[in-house]
């Protein structure tokens, strides 16, 4: 399929360009076409493909999940409801093992962002070329499969994130606690200034890294497989290659969403847990 | 990286999902989970207890079996001694019995033999008086003779 494209380099900026929906330059709404064009758009663009990929993938989990919650039996479980409660169990694990308090919230926050992260990186391991094109016949300009490999969708979950952390720990602390927290250690209290900052770039960069370290993976193992599939393009024999390449990332590229997802979680529930504890 | 109102949609969106499986699936599920770790840990509690009531049960039956084979013993052997004692007993009573009844006999035979003899007696003196009736019939007067044959029958 490569080959319909005038150069490899139109074929990857394709495939990183999201369906962006948006007010044009000229004023007129409508699809961006091309990076250029989606820039333009300024902030209020959504990205559809994102936004659509993520809503029903995540309203499959809940789907799935709510299913066997409302058949959940106390005798012996079956089929979805025996996958579901080991999932749960596992989370429930997790969250026991870093979070020491008491809150509700954190075991389902940590299951919705568990599994909601899986869902979007399993769509990684869809071949890259069959939903845009599929899409591009059904004249769809754009198609981004993965809503992981988007920084709107990693930084949406990682703000909400952290404006959880910050909520509860005013909440928990007070806001004379907090601020102290951050200003009064580790220096002695005069060097405030010099704390401020240094916990101040500390508490700043937990978002940013959360968000970043899940969408630098998933973008990067989504470029590879790009570059891969540039290799069907070639002789036979370099999309032999290629496929049997594509074949070995795939299966490599299994664990590292499982891991992405594993990650996420964990560190929503530690940042969480330090939002909690008293002093560090 | 370009930045949109996508941002803002997600977070809406993560929310939305994170307010739903907090509220429509994690409780249910963990409630089924809890009840059945609740109700497991019942269920081996009570074999434990079944099984030591069990032993319980066994080690009374041993008791109370070893009990009835003792009462049962004592019973033989107080059966044992009222047979002897009821058997001596009988023998005492059945030689008084026979004692009793020979001396009956022996009683009775003496008052017959008493009455034998009187009414023998009576007769051997009828017989006497008869015969000497006989004999001095012809020489002897009945009424001369009646004092001397009255003294003979007082003799007799």
């Amino acid at each position: 399929m490569a080959s319909e494209y005038h150069s490899s380099g139109e074929y990857i900026k394709h495939h990183l360009q999201n369906l962006t929906y948006g007010q044009h330059v000229d004023g007129s709404w409508g699809f961006a076409h091309g990076a250029a064009e989606a820039k333009a758009m300024g902030f209020w663009a959504i990205n559809v493909d994102s936004m659509l990929f993520s809503i029903g993938l995540g309203i499959l989990f809940l789907f799935l999940f709510r299913l066997a919650a409302r058949k959940a039996t106390v005798g012996v479980p079956t089929g979805l409801q025996n996958f579901v409660e080991w999932v749960i169990e596992f989370i429930d694990n997790s969250v026991r093992g870093s979070f020491s308090h008491q809150n509700a919230l954190v075991a389902p926050l940590a299951l919705t962002v568990f599994m909601w992260v899986f869902l979007m990186n399993l769509m990684d391991l869809i071949p890259v070329d069959w939903l845009p094109y599929a899409a591009t016949m059904a004249g769809v300009p754009h198609l981004k499969a993965v809503p992981s490999t988007d920084p709107n969708v990693t930084f949406g979950m990682s703000l909400s994130i952290f404006f959880l952390v910050l909520y509860y720990s005013v909440k928990m602390k007070g806001a004379g606690g907090f601020f102290s927290e951050l200003a009064f250690q580790p220096f002695p209290k005069f060097l405030f200034p010099v704390n401020l900052l240094l916990e101040g770039v500390g508490l700043i960069a937990k978002p940013i890294s959360l968000a970043l370290r899940l969408f630098g993976n998933m973008y990067a193992g989504e470029m590879i497989f790009i570059l891969i599939a540039l290799m069907f393009g070639g002789s036979w024999i370099l999309a032999l290659f290629g496929g049997a390449l594509q074949w070995a990332w795939a299966v490599f590229h299994i664990l590292i969403i499982t891991l992405q997802a594993f990650i996420f979680m964990t560190l929503t529930i530690v940042y969480l847990d330090m939002a909690h504890a008293e002093h560090h | 990286m370009n930045f949109n109102a996508t941002l803002i949609g997600q977070s809406i969106t993560f929310i939305l999902f994170v307010w739903f499986c907090m509220k429509f699936v994690w409780p249910p599920i963990m409630n089924a989970l809890e009840t059945r770790k609740k109700q497991i840990a019942d269920g081996l509690a009570a074999g434990d207890r079944g099984k030591h009531e069990l032993e319980l049960a066994a080690k009374k039956a041993a008791d109370k079996l070893r009990e009835a084979k003792a009462q049962a013993a004592e019973v033989i052997a107080q059966a044992d001694k009222r047979a002897a004692q009821i058997i001596e007993e009988a023998k005492t009573t059945a030689k008084e019995e026979g004692d009793r009844q020979l001396a009956a006999a022996q009683a009775n035979i003496a008052q017959e033999a008493n009455r034998a003899r009187e009414s023998l007696r009576d007769q051997v003196a009828a017989l006497a008086v008869a015969g000497a009736e006989k004999i001095l019939r012809r020489e002897v007067n009945a009424q001369t003779h009646a004092d001397l044959l009255g003294q003979l029958k007082a003799e007799l």
